[in-house]
Parts: C-alpha cells; sequence; structure tokens
C-alpha cells in the first residue's frame, strides 16, 4: 500500500507542473457549458412561462448542468489512456514486469493524484462559476440521496478508469489507438449525459442506454443527488454500476494478460 | 523537404507565384504518398469525425424534441447551420489544422530552426506542410448534410447564393485559420502547448450554434472579440434566405482582416524571440 501512496505523491507533483494546462482546460471547458445554457435559457424563453422539457424546469436544468461538470471534474480521465498506450508502445511497461509492482494499481493512484490536482487548478473557477449561477444551484435531494451520490461518484470514476484502461490496452495489437479512444469517447459523449440529460430522450432510447454501462459513467450519480432516481431504484442503480465495475475491471486485467503475452518489449 | 529544395535551385528567376505553386504542389505529393502508407489509419479518422458530425446533428435532433424554434431557427436550418460549420471547420482542418498544431511540437524540437532557413516565407512552409486528405471526405459528407437540409426546408438557392456561400467559407476558413495560429505561436513561449488544439475544439463548438440562442454580451465577445458567431452563421445565413443585413457581410470580412493581422503580429513577434532549442 505504502509504495502506491508514494506513487501518488509523486504523480501529485507531476501534475502541478501542468498546472497552468489544467487551468487552461477548465477555463475553455467552460466556454461550451456556458453556450449550452444559455441555449436551454432560450428554448425555455421560446416555450413560454413555467415551461418543462421532459421533467426539467429550466433551473433544474441547469443544476443538470452544473452538477454533471462537477462531477466530470471529479472523475473524466484525462490523459491517462493516451499515457498507458504510450507505456506499452514505447517500451516502458518493462520495468513493471520486473519491479513488486503492479500496473493496474500504479495508474489508478496516478489517475486519483490527477483528478486531485486538477480539482484544486480547476475549483477557482468552477466556485466562481458556480456563484454566478448559484439561484440554480439545488441541495441534494435528501440524505440518502447525497449518501448514494457519493457512492456513485467513486464507482464512476472506477468505472471511467478501468474502461480506459482496458480500451488502452489495445496499444498491445495496434499502434495507433488514438482513433479508438476517440470513437470510445464520443459515444461515452452522448450516452453518458455530458450533452443533456438522459430522460429527455425517448423512452425506449433512454431504457436502452441502461443496457450499456455509459449512463453509469455520469449521468447516474447526478440524477441521484437530484433526486430524479430514488429509493429502490436507487440501490438497484448502485448494485447495477457496482457491475459494470467488477466487469470492467476484470475486462481490463484479461485484455492486460492476453496483451503481455504479445509484448515484444520494443524500445525497452 | 527534400522536394522543395529541388525546386529552390531550378528556377531562381521564377515568378513567385508559380514558384510558391510547385512548391505547394510538392508538399501536396508529400502528403498523399504519407496517406497512403496509413490507410487503414485514413479510414478511421474519416470515421471518427463522421462519428463526431452524427453526435452534433443527435444534439440537434434531441433539442428539436422538446422545442420547434431556437430564436427563429427551425430545426433543418440549424441542420444547415451545423452542416455548413462542419463543411468550413473541414476545410480549415484539410489545409492547416495539423500544421497549427504541430507547431509546438517543432519549437520543442528545436526542428523549426530547418524551416526558417529555407529560402521561401517561412510562415507559408509552417502553415501549409502538410494536408490532411480525410478532411476532404469529411467536408464532402457535410456537403451532403447540408443538401438533404435544404431538400428538407423546400430550399432551391440561387447560383449567386452558393457562390456567396463559398466566398464566406473561405473568409471563414481564414479566421478559423488566423486564430488557431494566434493561439499555436504562444507555444513559442510555454513550451508544452497540446491544451491549445483541446481549447480551440471548443470555440468550434460556439461556431455551430444558432447566433440568436445567445444573450447579448456573449455574442458581442464572440462577435467583436473571438468572432466565432459570424463564421458560419453568417454564410448558411445566406444559402438560407435569413440574412438581415448585408452590413454583416461586411463585418466578417473585416473581422478576417484583424484577425490575420494579430496572427501576422502575434507570428513576428514570437520568431524574433524564439532561440531554438536544438543542442
Amino acid at each position: 500500500m505504502r509504495k502506491y501512496w508514494h506513487v501518488f505523491l509523486v504523480g501529485m507533483q507531476n501534475n502541478l507542473t501542468y498546472r497552468f494546462n489544467f487551468l487552461a482546460r477548465a477555463l475553455f471547458g467552460l466556454i461550451p457549458l456556458v453556450a449550452i445554457l444559455c441555449l436551454w435559457q432560450t428554448i425555455y424563453r421560446g416555450k413560454g412561462p413555467g415551461a418543462s422539457v421532459g421533467s426539467y424546469s429550466l433551473a433544474e436544468m441547469i443544476s443538470y448542468y452544473l452538477l454533471m461538470t462537477v462531477v466530470d471534474a471529479l472523475t473524466a480521465v484525462n490523459e491517462d489512456d493516451w499515457q498507458i498506450a504510450a507505456d506499452i508502445r514505447d517500451g516502458n511497461i518493462s520495468q513493471f514486469l520486473l519491479k513488486p509492482i503492479d500496473y493496474l494499481w500504479y495508474r489508478l493512484s496516478l489517475f486519483v493524484s490527477g483528478r486531485i490536482t486538477y480539482l484544486a487548478v480547476a475549483l477557482v473557477p468552477l466556485v466562481i462559476f458556480m456563484a454566478c449561477f448559484h439561484q440554480y444551484l439545488t441541495l441534494p435531494a435528501g440524505a440518502p440521496a447525497l449518501v448514494g451520490c457519493l457512492l456513485a461518484i467513486a464507482m464512476t470514476a472506477l468505472l471511467q478508469f478501468f474502461t480506459s484502461y482496458a480500451m488502452a490496452m489495445l496499444a498491445f495489437w495496434v499502434l495507433e489507438v488514438s482513433t479508438f479512444i476517440f470513437i470510445l469517447f464520443a459515444f461515452e459523449y452522448i450516452a453518458s449525459g455530458h450533452l443533456f440529460p438522459l430522460d429527455i430522450l425517448p423512452p425506449t432510447l433512454e431504457r436502452a442506454l441502461y443496457y450499456t454501462p455509459f449512463p453509469y459513467q455520469l449521468y447516474f450519480p447526478v440524477s441521484l443527488y437530484m433526486g430524479k432516481i430514488a429509493g429502490a431504484e436507487m440501490v438497484r442503480g448502485l448494485f447495477v454500476q457496482l457491475a459494470w465495475v467488477v466487469a470492467t475491471y476484470f475486462l481490463a486485467r484479461f485484455a492486460w494478460a492476453r496483451g503481455i503475452k504479445r509484448y515484444a518489449a520494443a524500445g525497452g | 523537404m527534400e522536394a522543395t529544395t529541388k525546386v529552390d535551385g531550378s528556377a531562381p528567376a521564377a515568378n513567385p507565384a508559380s514558384r510558391y505553386f510547385s512548391i505547394y504542389a510538392a508538399l501536396w505529393k508529400n502528403s498523399v504518398a504519407r496517406e497512403l502508407s496509413f490507410k487503414s489509419n485514413f479510414l478511421l479518422w474519416v470515421f471518427v469525425e463522421l462519428l463526431w458530425f452524427g453526435l452534433q446533428l443527435s444534439f440537434i435532433g434531441v433539442l428539436y424534441l422538446h422545442t420547434d424554434e431556437i430564436g427563429t431557427w427551425t430545426k433543418w436550418q440549424v441542420v444547415m447551420l451545423i452542416g455548413g460549420s462542419h463543411f468550413i471547420q473541414q476545410i480549415f482542418q484539410a489545409f492547416f489544422l495539423i500544421n497549427c498544431t504541430n507547431l509546438s511540437e517543432l519549437v520543442r524540437t528545436g526542428k523549426l530552426d530547418f524551416l526558417l532557413l529555407l529560402p521561401v516565407n517561412s510562415r507559408f512552409v509552417v502553415s501549409l506542410r502538410q494536408v490532411d486528405l480525410g478532411a476532404f471526405v469529411n467536408a464532402a459528407s457535410a456537403v451532403g448534410i447540408m443538401g438533404y437540409a435544404a431538400h428538407r426546408l423546400h430550399l432551391v438557392p440561387s447560383a449567386w447564393q452558393i457562390v456567396v456561400f463559398l466566398l464566406l467559407s473561405l473568409i471563414g476558413v481564414a479566421i478559423h485559420y488566423s486564430l488557431m495560429f494566434l493561439l499555436a505561436t504562444i507555444s513559442f513561449w510555454t513550451v508544452r502547448a497540446q491544451g491549445i488544439v483541446w481549447g480551440y475544439y471548443n470555440l468550434f463548438n460556439i461556431a455551430r450554434m444558432p447566433d440568436e440562442a445567445f444573450p447579448r454580451l456573449f455574442r458581442a465577445v464572440f462577435t467583436f472579440a473571438i468572432p466565432m458567431l459570424l463564421v458560419s452563421n453568417i454564410p448558411v445565413r445566406v444559402l438560407a434566405g435569413k440574412l438581415q443585413s448585408n452590413s454583416s457581410l461586411f463585418l466578417l470580412l473585416v473581422m478576417s482582416l484583424v484577425c490575420f493581422g494579430a496572427s501576422e503580429w502575434g507570428w513576428r513577434a514570437s520568431i524574433r524571440q524564439y532561440t531554438s532549442a536544438s543542442s
């Protein structure tokens, strides 16, 4: 455990050297967010006062996007998948085969340190931004909702990480993994609730999405917080999410085990 | 770069336009050869771009499940806007994007020295070194979507409208290029500037949204400071017969000249303080 703690600390220091990059990312990321919020405001205005879209009032819609941004900052994989793929391609993983350190836990420690540094850097712009929209911010739907949401956020982070890790394992088989990463990212972007809350989709489409891991990568914790999913449904959802986390974990392990057999230590 | 030296040696006194043309032809030949050696990768990138294009369209589809208009923009007008914006973005990508993003790498490794030493305009060779052929395929898909949207709108644009649209699109490409190039010159100061490309993708996001969706302040910023709301909104308005006044055409032209001027200033200031990184 101690060695991963050290990895975590080193990761923090490494990430802090790129704080400007993180800050730029956080600031630039707010631009499309503001644009989408304006877009929704215009749509609601066009529909007349007291209008709703699906089950969302304007205030709820805006707080959805604000919460989504926070959860995304806490859980999104930043450059971990690119780095893992590069480690494999350049032969950097050879050292992990010799050392008593597990590559998956090593990367997970780095992922966590990356998220914490990102949050530390992005906190100031994020808080200022939230303050501008404070009238739309709502409290969690209740104590159980808050607990469920926190649990779901932790699992969301793990799910995102294991998915990306498994995806990066493709680097054992193909030279260029960036196209595959972008394809997966496109699906995550639309099907995890990045662009809009999933329950404004036609019901059949929404139900179909629940057979994929995507809603559990972002939408699920936000809708727990807002009380859109509650009670027995929440508990069931948490178990399904746990199942996805376990499944992607084993997928990641399996892909690594298969990949390592083909591994030729290019470059070294 | 081997190809360019040959051209230089052969006709030093030739007229500069034709000299640059033959240099550019040689750069094209290199790019085609490069793409041909990674065929499957080429196809995959085309697929990725198509997927993201489809994603933007489905977002609009979802929005219009719940509303009939955004400002005065109807569903198929917005589809046309997204198509037009994608078209302009892809043409920009075809000629300039990789070159702009490669600039930081050239600075970091010191390879820029070799380009500066060539007896051609440095900005020309830095900006146009590689051509992204896949982007032409994606631009074609954008034209297809625009055609379909026009069909749904029962719109038959006149030849004149199409010509104006194409000219305005070129101006839009020039704005994208100027701004991206300006951003890329930041890499002369901070060596690691990968965040820049990512940042610019966020601006593309705004270019494809209907201008009327935004409150006054936001519109002013993205019209007069970063003219993202002009780049594709104005050309598509011309095509869809939604143009409110001809003065916006003039504004688009002026803003493109301002952006280009700014990028030229940024480039000169950066190159002046460039101290090679090579050993």
